[in-house]
């Protein structure tokens, strides 16, 4: 059961891209996510015409690319609690990506990513998007950090 | 190495990480790498990893924290060097 992790994600509701991790390792990690008919973007993007932005993509990619995977090496080798440190936030340091083929509402997507270091405590990863035909849909270099930020005034 | 040649190699290490090239062409070894190249701090670690192949050394947390200017990367490059000679 690699799902557990799910639970350390702070993404909510309508800001979570991951359905179900299949594979988790310290090198690889693999994950779905089924993008949903009533997501608050397609109303607006494009009116009548409902497209996944690239933003979406590249989020979802992140979610399950970078921040499981990075939560799982952090808490693979240290005693960070996810739970109890409200502070604790997975940033995005930069991402490249490129586009292949557009995504619509209801499709289901597999995020494949592998490590290329994990040092200093920031992770890079390169990240792939397929489609259910196993088709690339995005691919790209992704970056993060895990750091304890106040958010709250 | 001395540290003119050091600091000469480490403008072709930092160059992919920053825009400000005029400036980078006139470094010295008190230019601050976040605050005078306006480099990523998260690319910092990608310096340091260039270094460490370029160089053939080892960064250890404790040193990477000091490489905060062209000054200090240097003292922990030629310092990790000399170990190894």
């Amino acid at each position: 059961m690699n799902n557990h992790i799910l639970n350390h994600l702070p993404y909510k509701s309508s800001f979570r891209f991951v359905d179900n991790i299949s594979l988790l390792s310290e090198n690889e990690v693999r994950g779905e996510y089924t993008l949903k008919q009533d997501s608050f973007f397609y109303e607006d993007h494009f009116a009548g015409n409902p497209v996944t932005p690239g933003v979406i993509i590249t989020e979802i990619m992140a979610q399950i690319g970078l921040v499981v995977m990075g939560i799982f090496l952090m808490l693979k080798e240290s005693d960070l609690n996810f739970d109890d440190d409200t502070d604790l936030y997975p940033l995005l340091t930069s991402t490249e990506v490129s586009f292949f083929k557009m995504v619509l509402p209801g499709q289901k997507v597999t995020v494949v990513s592998k490590k290329q270091y994990f040092r200093f405590g920031k992770l890079k990863c390169y990240v792939e998007m397929l489609d259910s035909e196993q088709e690339v849909v995005a691919r790209g270099m992704f970056s993060g950090i895990i750091k304890h930020i106040e958010l709250k005034k | 190495m001395t540290r003119t040649e050091i600091l000469n190699e480490l403008k072709k290490v930092i160059s992919p990480y920053t825009v400000n090239k005029d400036q980078l062409a006139n470094i010295d070894e008190q230019t601050d790498l976040i605050k005078d190249l306006k480099i990523n701090s998260a690319n910092l670690v990608d310096i340091i990893i260039d270094a460490e192949a370029k160089y053939d050394i080892e960064i250890d947390y404790d040193s990477a924290d000091k490489m905060v200017n062209v000054g200090t990367c240097i003292d922990v490059i030629s310092e990790k060097m000399n170990e190894k000679a």
